[in-house]
């Protein structure tokens, strides 16, 4: 299957001469549909710099970033916002939802962007906060929902109409353990179910969602650590 | 020290129970991660019985014999409930003298080790997290123990990061920029 994301030897460098920082420094990684992968390192290691790339937020300064085939680098402006908008979509620890908007407004705000008739938007972010399991949240704004919801909100969100890229930046930080792992357990689904997802966290218990942890440090990945079921004697138990 | 006895007791809790029953029970709820022979099982009872723990019935058709708590039996195992779990002192484990090992052997890249126990560690966190997420929500026991081990080897890896941290510290610390001279070289005699 073909990938989602595709990053080919990425670099991203910031500042000049003496003061040059490489804070990705020749990454390549592929995400294929279906698989959720986790990047983990120190702070300083490159991880935002990468989600911001996947995204096409930022641009490498060496090495190019392909989503859903195209390569990001070379696009106008206005290309690049289509394919963000259409392709890719984002969960944050900042939920970044409207206070103003219903979920479901929320939820079909990108795609009314992208021109779809408001029937048509409402009735895809309906379908796709049902995937969520809120579909009985649709007319809640977000200041009368817990953290879990908005977040499923934001999930839903990412991943309304036929966006397949789900990019989460420490999606459940501000959400307590047992919610935290209802939301990545959604995420799974929602991979599990054709998207492809990647996770930048620092902590382990989130990464352990993936498929695949990616370790980066200094801009390079130094280690991955790939699901093979099973491995353990537990897994041959069950 | 949690002991099979303890193991034994807090099932006879529930209703009188036969050994090959104890057995299978035991293992299910702690997922097997505790896996226990006949032999134990029978040499626990047969103490428990002369203890006055338990009392055993008349033995049956094919040889077995039902276990029933008595009311010592009861409680010592609420005590074993009450009385909180002192682990054992973590640094006699093998990563620990590892990695105490590592930072002082000659020629031993840490880093390597450490992000070597760090993906195995994470692997076995990736599979516990995937049993997890089969697990039946009703299935209580078999949730509890694998968070248990979800949350230890998450304080492994949290662990892991904060020696590496320390080791990139350190190692700035031992190779200061060249100026000025006798700041340095001061801090060298302190450490």
């Amino acid at each position: 299957m073909s990938a989602v994301l595709e990053l080919r030897d990425v670099r991203r460098a910031h500042g000049t001469g003496e003061g040059l920082v490489q804070a990705l420094d020749g990454v390549s990684l592929t995400v294929a549909p279906g698989e959720l992968v986790a990047v983990m390192g120190p702070s300083g290691s490159g991880k935002s710099t990468l989600l911001h790339l996947a995204g096409g937020l930022d641009q490498p300064t060496g090495g190019e970033v392909v989503v859903e085939g195209t390569v990001l680098a070379g696009l106008s402006a206005k290309a690049l916002a289509r394919v963000r908008r259409r392709a890719v979509g984002y969960v944050f620890q900042e939920l970044n939802l409207v206070p103003a908007l219903t979920s479901a407004e929320n939820v079909s705000l990108p795609r009314e962007l992208d021109g779809a008739s408001s029937r048509a938007a409402r009735r895809e972010a309906l379908a796709a906060l049902e995937a969520v399991g809120i579909a009985e949240l649709a007319d809640r704004f977000p200041d009368d929902m817990s953290g879990g919801q908005q977040q499923r909100v934001a999930i839903a969100r990412a991943l309304v109409g036929d966006r397949r890229l789900v990019l989460a930046d420490e999606p459940t930080g501000a959400l307590d353990s047992t919610t935290g792992e209802q939301v990545m357990a959604l995420l799974r689904t929602r991979c599990d179910a054709g998207a492809a997802g990647v996770l930048v966290t620092h902590d382990a218990r989130q990464a352990a969602w993936a498929d695949r942890v990616v370790f980066l440090r200094d801009g390079r990945v130094v280690d991955e650590s790939v699901y093979v079921p099973p491995t353990s004697s537990l897994g041959a138990l069950t | 020290m949690m002991s099979v006895r303890h193991g034994l007791l807090a099932l006879l809790l529930e209703q009188p129970r036969h050994g090959y029953e104890l057995r299978a029970e035991f293992e299910r709820r702690t997922g097997s991660t505790w896996p226990l022979n006949v032999g134990q099982v029978y040499t626990t009872l047969a103490r428990l019985e002369r203890d006055g723990a338990v009392e055993g019935g008349e033995e049956n058709d094919a040889g077995q014999k039902q276990y029933v708590l008595t009311g010592p039996g009861r409680a010592e195992i609420e005590q074993w409930f009450a009385t909180p779990v002192r682990r054992e002192s973590r640094p006699r484990d093998e990563l620990s003298v590892k990695l105490a090992l590592a930072v002082t052997a000659p020629g031993v890249d840490v880093r390597a080790v450490l992000q070597t126990q760090r993906t195995d560690s994470l692997r076995a966190l990736q599979d516990y997290t995937r049993l997890k997420a089969r697990a039946g929500e009703d299935d209580l026991a078999w949730l509890l123990v694998l968070d248990g081990l979800v949350f230890q080897t998450e304080a492994e890896v949290r662990w892991l990061d904060h020696c590496e941290s320390r080791l990139v510290r350190a190692r700035a610390a031992a190779s200061p920029p060249p100026a000025p001279a006798s700041v340095p070289a001061r801090q060298q005699a302190h450490r």
